[in-house]
C-alpha cells in the first residue's frame, strides 16, 4: 500500500516509538498513585516527556504542559475552559469542526462569534481579523495549517497581533506541530493544542496543550489526581489541574521517544523532505486537463498536503479508485472542515486529499501522479 | 475511471457499525466490501458497505442474525 493520508494520521511510525510503547507496556504502573517502583517508572517516563515538549515548543516551564488524548480535547478544554458568556471570540473559515463545534456550543451559551472569511485560495486576511476585535472580544483562536488546503497560517503575525490587543491566542496545531517550528513565547501563544500521532509521529490517543504560566482554564473534568485525596474539589495546580484520572502512560512513551526522533533527524530534514513530496507531487499534476487543485502553491510554507478534483467526478470514487487499481490511500470527502469546503466550493464533490510523510519515496510520488494522469484522462 | 453498476450500498449510523458489518461478513462469508460513502448518498464523511444486489437478502438476514442496524440500503451506481 502507497499511504498517502498523512494529515490523517502518520501511520509509519519510527520503530524507537514502537519499542518505546512496548517496553513501557511491560513496566509500567500508574504514574502518580504510588511510590513503589512500576509507578516512579511511569512518573518518570511522563515527566521526561513533559520535559521534551516544553523544550520543543520552547515553553516556560514543563508544568505548563498536558496531557490529553488528543488536539480535540485540547481545544475543548481551551474553548469551554477560557471562554465565557459576553465575551467575544474571532476564528477563521479555515478551521476543522474540532474548533468550530466548540464555539458553535459557547455561542448558544451567550458567547459572540466571529469567523473570517477565506477567499477562494483558502487565504484569509489579517488586515480582516485585526477589524473585527471589538471592547469584549477575548480571544483569537485559529489553525496553524489547514487541514483541508494545506495552507500554512503565520502564526507568529497572529499572535503579535493578538498581542497587541491584549487578547488571548489559542492555536490548533495539528497539522504542523512536529513539522515546522513552534515557539510559543516568541509568537505570544497562551494556549497551544496539539496532537501525537500526526506530525509528532507519536501514537494515537495522546495529544496535549500548553498553557501559558498564569493563565487559569477551568477544566472540563475532576476526579482522580493522585494529590489532595481529602479535598473535595480537583487540585487547582498545573498540570493535575487539567489532568485527571490515568493518563495514557503508554502513549506518552511513545511521544517521548518520537519527540527523541525528530530531534535526531531533524525537523527541518523531515519538513524539507515531506514539502519536497508535496511540491513533486503538485507540479506532476498541476497541468493535467480536468484535475483542480485547492489552496495556494505560491509559496514553499506549507503543509504536505495536495487536495484536488478530477473533473466533477465524486470524490469519494475517485479515492476508491485510487486505492483499488494503483493501491494508494488517500482521504475523500468533506474533510471535518465545513466552511473551507463552502469557501472552495467542494461541499458536493468533497475533494482528494494527498498527504506525504518523510517516509514516502520518488517512486511513490511517480505512481501516484501518473494514478490521477491516468484516471483524469480516462 | 471505471465503469458504475448498480449496487447495493449500504450505510450506517457509525464506524462502529459499519466496521462490525465488515466483520460479520467475513465471518459469515457473505461478499462485498467497505467504500467511502457516495456522494449520490451523502456529501459528508463516513463508510459504506457495498455488495452486489443479488446478495441483497442474503445479507438483510445475515445483519438481522448479527444484530447490525443500517442506516439506509441503497441501489446505486457505483
Amino acid at each position: 500500500m502507497i499511504y498517502m493520508d498523512n494529515a490523517a494520521t502518520t501511520m509509519h511510525k519510527p520503530q524507537a516509538v514502537i519499542d518505546a510503547v512496548v517496553r513501557a507496556m511491560s513496566s509500567m504502573g500508574n504514574a502518580g498513585r504510588g511510590a513503589n517502583e512500576a509507578s516512579l517508572s511511569a512518573s518518570r517516563v511522563i515527566y521526561d516527556t513533559r520535559d521534551k515538549l516544553c523544550r520543543f515548543f520552547g515553553a516556560e516551564d514543563p508544568r505548563q504542559i498536558v496531557f490529553t488524548n488528543n488536539s480535540t480535547e485540547s481545544l475543548n478544554i481551551a474553548v469551554k475552559g477560557l471562554l465565557d458568556p459576553g465575551d467575544h471570540v474571532i476564528t477563521t473559515m479555515l478551521e476543522h469542526n474540532s474548533v468550530l463545534r466548540p464555539l458553535y456550543e459557547m455561542e448558544k451559551r451567550g458567547v459572540k462569534l466571529t469567523i473570517i472569511e477565506s477567499n477562494k485560495e483558502g487565504i484569509f486576511s489579517l488586515k480582516e481579523m485585526e477589524e473585527a476585535i471589538l471592547p469584549e472580544t477575548k480571544m483569537i483562536i485559529c489553525t496553524n495549517g489547514s487541514n483541508l488546503t494545506g495552507n500554512y497560517i503565520d502564526i507568529e503575525k497572529v499572535g503579535e497581533m493578538a498581542h497587541t490587543h491584549g487578547l488571548l491566542f489559542v492555536v490548533d496545531a495539528s497539522q504542523t506541530a512536529g513539522v515546522f517550528p513552534i515557539d510559543v513565547q516568541r509568537m505570544h501563544i497562551d494556549v497551544l493544542c496539539f496532537t501525537g500521532h500526526k506530525g509528532l509521529l507519536g501514537p494515537q490517543g495522546v495529544g496535549g496543550m500548553y498553557v501559558k504560566k498564569g493563565l487559569s482554564v477551568r477544566p472540563l473534568k475532576s476526579g482522580g489526581s493522585g494529590v489532595q485525596t481529602y479535598s473535595r474539589t480537583h487540585p487547582e495546580e498545573m498540570p493535575t489541574a487539567l489532568e485527571a484520572g490515568t493518563l495514557n502512560g503508554h502513549g506518552i512513551a511513545g511521544l517521548g521517544a518520537a519527540i527523541d526522533y525528530i530531534n535526531e533527524v531533524g525537523m527541518d530534514t523531515i519538513r524539507e523532505k515531506e514539502q519536497g513530496f508535496m511540491r513533486k507531487f503538485y507540479e506532476g499534476v498541476k497541468d493535467i486537463p480536468g484535475i483542480k487543485i485547492y489552496g495556494d502553491f505560491t509559496t514553499f510554507d506549507r503543509c504536505a498536503i495536495v487536495t484536488l478534483n478530477i473533473g466533477d467526478y465524486d470524490s469519494s470514487e475517485v479515492s476508491d479508485e485510487l486505492l483499488t487499481e494503483y493501491g494508494i490511500s488517500t482521504r475523500p470527502g468533506g474533510h471535518c472542515a465545513p466552511l473551507m469546503h463552502k469557501a472552495l466550493g467542494t461541499v458536493e464533490q468533497g475533494a482528494v486529499r494527498f498527504s506525504f510523510s518523510h517516509y514516502n519515496t520518488e517512486e511513490e510520488v511517480d505512481t501516484a501522479i501518473r494514478a490521477v494522469r491516468e484516471l483524469a484522462l480516462d | 475511471m471505471r465503469k458504475k453498476e448498480l449496487r447495493l450500498v449500504i450505510t450506517f449510523h457509525t464506524t462502529a457499525d459499519a466496521m462490525a458489518m465488515e466483520k460479520a461478513c467475513k465471518e459469515y462469508r457473505v461478499p462485498g466490501r467497505i467504500i467511502p460513502v457516495p456522494r449520490a448518498i451523502s456529501a459528508g464523511c463516513g463508510l459504506a458497505w457495498c455488495a452486489e444486489l443479488s446478495d441483497r437478502e442474503e445479507i438483510a438476514a445475515m445483519m438481522e442474525r448479527a444484530g447490525i442496524k443500517e442506516e439506509e440500503m441503497h441501489e446505486c451506481m457505483v
